[in-house]
């Protein structure tokens, strides 16, 4: 395929990617999240479904969450995106960590960086106000072990609203 | 997969020219039908793609009781709109009912409009029959297992549902869709943009290839015209609908002056129950009323095994809504 592909298919795109600015030259086609493992190997976003549906990819763009697999690498010139490595500051992991791990938020943990990417950005959505709230705006994350209830309950924690 | 030329431009003018000049180019916007379509099931394979988001047709705007709203307006961001949440509540309603968080930040509402069907048999390049992807191949759709399908507009050629929540309400509203053209701007009713799929289903609009939908303009609700949006799923979030209603009724006196009622979920396109409606004026808003409504509604569909359920779905779907929306429960 490489000796086929002309040179406009390729292009140089800037990722600000946590805080640091990376340059690539790569085939149009690649996505953000193959650019982050294959490019940057920032292999902590994942690839599910790799189709807009499992969420397993979500990174936040400028402060937004979104699917990393639906998102051509080119399409981020000059706009931060946020991965799971990002999130962490000063060596002390993020709060939405912490809590994932004293809930037990996870089994395999495949899903894992996508679920916890969204719920950074559904605390900032102000989208806990209540365990069905959550529930519907993590929706976009799926979890094939069924660590929901206590996806849930990290989430809830660290909205301050305790155990209901 | 085929190779793309990736072109991102600031000018609108620019990127209409470079389209309209090119069968080979399309417009990329959110990507979340676009990027689908081109890198995972490999259905599009264009030459060019024309990365449109840097584009100055954001904002939203209110005017004369019109919501001017820019096609790229995402739909996290129209649903954020206060104007939207006291004036035509039931499209926020429908577009939280849609996708999930993180694409309803991408999806632009251009987009949504424009937005191709989930049929899996359009999504899958080695299904051969498929008259929307290949016109005269036939459909295998209707031989074949349906249940995410149209029963509305569909015939043996095609039965590919529009998926759209968001355009269920928008085409009650009477939106127009703004459009730009290398030759010029035309702005078109969302109930005449749509083209029923007859025996092409492969034209699903009435753009013209290298048209730009640049606004469209949602007219509001008159105040105390109560609206709602209901969708019926398998899932209790971020799934297709299996039907919709979005209903708004202005009801004096307990007769109903003034209503209007789309149906998603059984549409070829987004589904405009004209019908319906004509019962509704002037009715009693009574159950009975809402009754002969939604058989109104369903007149004539084209089923398969997989949807046939979806006759009596939707008329209850429609029943429930007019229910809520009117306040009568008997």
């Amino acid at each position: 395929m490489q000796n086929t592909v002309s040179a406009e298919a390729y292009v140089d795109v800037r990722l600000h990617v946590n805080g640091t600015v990376q340059a690539l030259h790569v085939d149009s086609r690649v996505t953000l999240l193959d650019a982050l493992r294959d490019e940057l190997a920032l292999t902590g976003t994942k690839k599910g479904c790799d189709q807009g549906a499992c969420g397993a990819c979500t990174v936040l763009a400028d402060g937004k969450r979104v699917l990393s697999c639906l998102t051509l690498a080119a399409q981020c010139e000059g706009r931060e995106v946020t991965t799971i490595e990002g999130l962490a500051a000063d060596g002390r992991l993020h709060p939405v960590q912490e809590a994932f791990i004293r809930h037990d938020g996870f089994q395999c943990g495949y899903c894992t960086p996508g679920q916890i990417m969204s719920a950074v950005a559904l605390l900032q959505e102000g989208r806990a106000g209540s365990d069905e709230e959550i529930r519907e705006f993590m929706s976009g994350n799926l979890c094939r072990c069924g660590a929901y209830p206590n996806i849930v309950a990290a989430i809830r924690e660290v909205a301050g609203r305790g155990s209901e | 997969m085929r190779p793309f030329e990736y072109v991102r431009t600031h000018d609108m003018a620019a990127a209409v020219a470079l389209v309209s000049a090119d069968p080979q180019a399309e417009y990329l916007a959110g990507g979340t039908t676009e990027l689908d379509l081109v890198l995972k099931d490999g259905v599009l394979e264009p030459g060019r793609l024309i990365d449109i988001t840097r584009l100055p047709l954001r904002g939203i705007t209110c005017a004369e009781d019109t919501l001017h709203v820019g096609a790229l307006v995402t739909m996290n961001e129209l649903a954020a709109d206060p104007t939207v949440s006291e004036r035509v509540p039931f499209v926020r309603e429908a577009l939280l009912a849609g996708a999930s968080p993180q694409l309803r930040n991408m999806a632009t509402i251009g987009g949504n409009l424009l937005q191709r069907t989930r049929c899996r048999y359009f999504r899958d390049a080695t299904v051969p029959a498929c008259n929307k992807r290949a016109p005269g191949s036939g459909c295998a759709a209707v031989r074949g297992p349906a249940r995410m399908h149209a029963i509305l507009g569909a015939s043996e050629h095609c039965i590919a549902l529009h998926a759209s929540d968001l355009c269920v309400a928008l085409v009650a509203l009477d939106t127009v869709v703004e459009i730009q053209g290398v030759d010029g701007s035309r702005s078109v009713p969302l109930t005449q943009f749509y083209v029923l799929p007859g025996d092409r289903p492969d034209i699903e609009n009435v753009l013209q290839h290298g048209e730009l939908i640049t606004r469209i303009r949602i007219p509001l609700l008159p105040v105390g015209m109560r609206s709602g949006y209901l969708k019926v799923r398998d899932r209790a979030s971020y799934e297709f609908a299996l039907t919709s209603a979005a209903a708004a009724l202005l009801i004096e006196d307990d007769t109903i002056v003034r209503a209007r009622l789309a149906l998603g979920g059984v549409g070829t396109v987004p589904w405009r129950a004209l019908e319906a409606e004509e019962i509704l004026h002037g009715a009693p808003a009574t159950r009975r009323t809402f009754r002969a409504a939604a058989q109104a509604a369903l007149r004539d569909p084209f089923t398969v095994a997989g949807t046939a359920f979806k006759i009596e779905l939707a008329q209850r779907t429609i029943v429930r809504i007019l229910q809520e929306a009117s306040g009568v429960q008997s």
